[in-house]
Order: structure tokens, then C-alpha cells, then sequence
């Protein structure tokens, strides 16, 4: 393969849809913000097509470099994490519990 | 190797530092106290580490004097001043990923690594500087400001395991430990002139690791020699129960063979490798392959078609894990929270405001191809991707028992050169990533220097679960490195 041409105007990604990967990803993003990923996410999928003329039909997909299966062990007790050094790290912390704001009911 | 006569006064080597303290003649506290001095004198300039540990390692260094002292032995790392990566887990010490997002948090348990290090006899002296979450090429992605080069200051270390490749390089550490998802550990080594190494996946347990890339990610050390290298590797190596992914064997065999040469060993020059190398480090691989037809070797053509797909499958590949794994910075369980009126509001300000430029846009980036309508077109093909370069190595491998290709494309860039463009910044992990991607092992060795008397490394590719011939290949570069 040659060398790649790295600066292209592209749209192969609109502002609507990184707007919308932001907010799955929970991100916010300013307008600048969403006009200069816009712009970079375009440039590397260009590059990125450099697979799409790959006939790939009936390769098996690689997820992982190694065989992988369940691994098994005994079911016996086995000391875990202190709950209270672990608590400790978190940013709030009540009662043995991590502490959140409120999840439903504050929607309006 | 050098022999016992020819051990300098002040031992630098891991195995010199180790030998000389296991045998009662230098202290760990002497041996740690020139490395602290070392660190005094040149860290304001370099910044590799993000936290220098001078108590503990002060207090750990006279435990191993004592257990000399009363005749118990330390291990093959005694007195050994060792940095780590700052995403390695670290009991009741800061462990940030360079990132805003992990300020303030401290680990309730150490790294498999971590422990298996301690258990060698070795004295960790810091935490080093990285690409926020192992996310760059160049160490400048960091939260806490970016970590220099120490043969000129104007350049970038390379990375992500750009502070360890400087700590081992400015010699704060003889050795380093530092992750590899598409090439951070050889690249770093290879513009820091010492030795890198990204074992076989599964070879070192990823327990405790903070995780970029799950089916990528892999430890591995920074040395100032090959030996040392194997050392350490041999250290940190074998079968881990808390790793799902850890190879059920026992720790990596090596050492014993770096002497044996590579008469009659097949290596492999890939004829349709991506271009792209700089003349200067294209010149000291053409070198490298004479050194060793000089010491033995049959130098064999081989080809790897798929080898240029590497980079887009890499950049989908671990985006895409990498969105998945880093969706558990929600403010909930660790480091920053920016404080909201609900949660879906808390862990979307916490995220925005936690996360740099960079990590942002390989979440994005990974939610993309992940995302509905596009995952086959993206995330899908580049996992078929993925197996053909696989399958493409394996018949390389039929013809030749290691590859030798560049590490880097270039000598250390300077500061600022790529941070603009991303794309560019990606292509310094052109002939680092395929090994990421297969699971096999890569090195890099420095061989010489290139433009502006910059250190070149050179890598040693290998079938997975054959670093004995990858570090004997290593072994023997070193011994005919050009003067």
C-alpha cells in the first residue's frame, strides 16, 4: 500500500449523528467542540475505508488473540475486596453504600 | 552479559543491582538513594513521574538490606529500583491514567505485577507519567502536562509509557514497567534509546491494570539492556488466577538462552511493508538485517499482505473496546464527581469535565462503530480484518522464525508536531499495532541513532509464546550494535 492522503473534506459523519454518539457516550459537547469532532471523526473513517475493498466474506471474525473459554474454579470462600477501603475511594459514600444523586424524579 | 570481574563500582544494570545486593556488596539504600539523587537533579526537566514514592521506597529499600543482612534472599530483583506505569493498581497509593477523571483515587488493591515485583525483591521508586488512559503516541495527552525526552528536551518521549521509557533512559529507575495496546511500550523505547518489550498476550497477568483495550492491552519492561529485560519479564511472567485471559503456564523461560546466537535462525524481512520509515531508520534496519547474516542468520523474504490494515483495524478495534471500558468513569465508584441535580446529569458532567480531548474522541469514536447500523460496517469488518492479519503472520512464520521491522517510523518528534491532527499522531503505531492485534510478542531494540544523533530502535517480531528466539535475536543486535 502507498502512502495515504491525510487531509480530506469529508462528510461521512454529519454533526446530527456525533451529537447523538456524544450523548450515548455521555458526553457533552460544545458547538465548537462538536464542529472539530465532526471534522476529525470524518478525516479518520476517510482513512478507514481503506478496508472496505477487502473481499472478507466468510473470514471468521477475531475478537480476541487467544482461544478463550469459561474459566472454573471451586466454589470456596475466598477473601474479596474491603468494603470500606473500596467506599473510601468512592466520591460519596453512605451507610456501606455508594452515595448518588437521585436517579428518577427530577425529570420535569 | 558481563561478568562478574567487569561489574562497575556502582552497579546500573537491574542484574548488577540485583547481583551486588543479593551477595552483601552494595546496599539497596545506596543503590536507591543515587537513583533518588538522579531523579533530584533531572525530573523538573524530564517529568516522567506524576508521584516520586521516596518514603516507601526509602522503607522497602531497608527491608531488603535487612533480609540480607540476617541471610534470607530478596529474589532475582533485590535492591532493584523499578517505576511503574501510572494505570498499574497500586494499594493505598494514587493511580490516575494521567486523567482528571482518577484524581484522588486510591486503589483497594495492588496489581498482579505489582505484587509479583515486591515478591522479586524489587523497590518501586514512582508512578509514571502516560498518555491520559494509554490514549497517544507522544506522552502530551497527559492531564498533569507532558513528559520530555531525555536526550533532548524539546522532543517527545513517544508513548503512551512515555515517563517510564524517560525514567529508565534519564536513569531515575533501572527498570520500568509500562502497558502496550498498539505499540506503547516499543515505540517509547525505541525514541528513548532502551529496550521494550510487549510480551505475548496472556504471558503477564493485565490483574489490576487499568483497562484501555482488553483483548490488546499487555504489560511489559523497560530496560537499560536485553538481559535485564528478560529478567524482569521472567519476574512479572506465569499464570495468574484473577486473570481470565493469563496463559496457564509458568513464568517465561529466556535468560538462559540470550547467549546462544542465531546460527541458522531464519529472519524474516517483510517485502510489502507499509512505507512510510524515515531513511535514517530505514538504513539502521537494513543494518540490523547484516548484523545478523553476519552472526549466522538467513535473512528470508516474507509477506504479509494485510499488514497495512492494521492501523484501521486497530483505531476501530480499540475505540470501541475502550468506550465500553472507560464507560465506568460515572462518578460513582471513583475519583472526580461533578456534583448534579440527577444522575444522568452528574455522570455526564462528570465524564465531560474528566475526560481530555483525546480520550473523548476514542469514545466517541468507539461508540460510533459499535453503535446500531454501523457495527457491521465498522466494528464487524474490522474484526474480520483482524483475523487476516493473524492468519497472514502464520504463514509468515512458516518461513521465517522472527521479523525484523522498524519500531518507530522516526527518530523522537518534537513537541506540538502532531498534537493538531490525530491521524498523524495514529501512524506512529503503523509497524507496532499488527502484533497487538495477533497476540504476539514484539521488541524493540536500540540499534544506532538516526537524525540528529536520535536513538533508533529496531523490532523483533515472534510467534506468540517465543520470546526466547525474540530476545536471543535482541541479544545478538546488542552485542553488534553500530559505534
Amino acid at each position: 500500500m502507498g502512502a495515504v492522503a491525510l487531509v480530506v473534506v469529508s462528510d461521512r459523519i454529519t454533526p446530527e449523528a456525533v451529537a447523538k454518539v456524544a450523548k450515548l457516550a455521555r458526553l457533552s459537547l460544545s458547538d465548537d467542540e462538536l464542529e472539530q469532532a465532526t471534522h476529525q471523526l470524518s478525516d479518520m473513517l476517510d482513512h478507514f475505508a481503506d478496508i472496505d475493498a477487502l473481499d472478507l466474506d466468510g473470514v471468521e471474525p477475531m475478537t480476541h488473540p487467544t482461544p478463550i473459554a469459561n474459566v472454573m474454579r471451586e466454589d470456596v470462600e475466598m477473601d474479596c475486596l474491603d468494603r470500606d477501603e473500596v467506599l473510601a475511594a468512592a466520591p460519596a459514600a453512605e451507610d456501606g453504600r455508594f452515595r448518588v444523586p437521585p436517579v428518577v424524579g427530577l425529570e420535569d | 552479559m558481563s561478568s562478574n570481574s567487569d561489574r562497575p563500582e556502582f552497579p546500573t544494570s537491574a542484574a548488577d543491582i540485583a547481583w551486588n545486593v543479593r551477595n552483601n556488596v552494595t546496599s539497596a539504600a545506596d543503590v536507591l538513594e543515587r537513583h533518588l539523587a538522579a531523579i533530584d537533579e533531572r525530573e523538573g526537566d524530564i517529568h516522567a513521574f506524576n508521584i516520586v514514592l521516596v518514603d516507601e521506597a526509602r522503607a522497602r529499600a531497608a527491608e531488603i538490606d535487612e533480609a540480607v543482612a540476617v541471610g534470607r534472599d530478596p529474589g532475582p530483583l533485590a535492591g532493584v529500583p523499578i517505576a511503574l506505569k501510572d494505570n498499574m493498581c497500586t494499594r493505598g497509593i494514587p493511580t490516575t491514567c494521567s486523567s482528571k477523571i482518577l484524581e484522588g483515587w486510591r486503589p483497594p488493591y495492588d496489581a498482579t505485577v505489582v505484587t509479583r515485583l515486591h515478591e522479586a525483591g524489587a523497590v518501586v521508586v514512582g508512578k509514571t507519567n502516560l498518555d491520559e488512559f494509554a490514549m497517544g503516541s507522544s506522552t502530551e495527552n497527559s492531564a498533569f502536562g507532558p513528559t520530555l525526552n531525555p536526550h533532548d528536551t524539546s522532543r517527545v518521549p513517544g508513548g503512551s509509557s512515555g515517563g517510564s521509557a524517560a525514567a529508565v533512559a534519564a536513569g531515575f529507575a533501572a527498570a520500568s514497567l509500562g502497558s502496550d495496546t498498539g505499540g506503547s511500550i516499543r515505540q517509547p523505547a525505541a525514541l528513548c534509546g532502551v529496550v521494550g518489550v510487549k510480551p505475548t498476550y496472556g504471558a503477564v497477568s493485565r490483574y489490576g491494570l487499568v483497562a484501555f483495550a482488553s483483548s490488546l492491552d499487555q504489560i511489559g519492561p523497560f530496560t537499560n539492556d536485553v538481559a535485564d529485560a528478560a529478567l524482569v519479564l521472567e519476574a512479572i511472567s506465569g499464570h495468574d488466577q484473577m486473570d481470565s485471559t493469563s496463559i496457564r503456564q509458568g513464568p517465561l523461560d529466556i535468560s538462559r538462552q540470550l547467549d546462544m546466537g542465531v546460527a541458522g535462525l531464519r529472519v524474516g524481512r517483510i517485502s510489502d511493508l507499509p512505507e512510510g520509515a524515515s531513511p535514517d531508520v530505514a538504513a539502521r534496519l537494513d543494518e540490523a538485517f547484516d548484523a545478523l547474516r553476519d552472526a549466522g542468520a538467513e535473512i528470508v523474504d516474507v509477506e504479509v499482505p494485510a499488514f497495512s490494515y492494521g492501523l484501521t483495524a486497530y483505531y476501530l478495534i480499540a475505540p470501541a473496546e475502550a468506550s465500553s471500558n472507560l464507560a465506568r468513569y460515572d462518578g460513582v465508584r471513583f475519583g472526580h464527581r461533578v456534583e448534579a441535580p440527577d444522575t444522568n446529569a452528574m455522570y455526564m458532567a462528570t465524564r465531560t469535565d474528566g475526560f481530555g480531548a483525546e480520550v473523548k474522541r476514542r469514545i466517541m469514536l468507539g461508540t460510533y462503530a459499535l453503535s446500531a447500523g454501523y457495527y457491521d460496517a465498522y466494528y464487524g469488518r474490522a474484526l474480520k480484518v483482524r483475523r487476516r492479519i493473524a492468519v497472514d503472520f502464520a504463514a509468515a512464520y512458516e518461513r521465517a522464525d522472527v521479523l525484523l521491522t522498524p519500531a518507530s517510523p522516526t527518530v523522537a518528534f518534537t513537541l506540538g508536531d502532531k498534537t493538531s491532527d490525530p491521524m498523524s499522531m495514529y501512524l506512529c503505531d503503523t509497524y507496532t499495532i499488527p502484533s497487538n492485534l495477533t497476540g504476539d510478542p514484539g521488541m524493540s531494540v536500540p540499534f544506532g541513532t538516526g537524525d540528529e544523533g536520535l536513538p533508533v530502535g529496531v523490532q523483533i517480531l515472534a510467534p506468540a509464546l517465543e520470546e526466547s528466539r525474540m530476545f536471543r535475536t535482541a541479544a545478538e543486535l546488542e552485542r553488534r550494535v553500530p559505534q
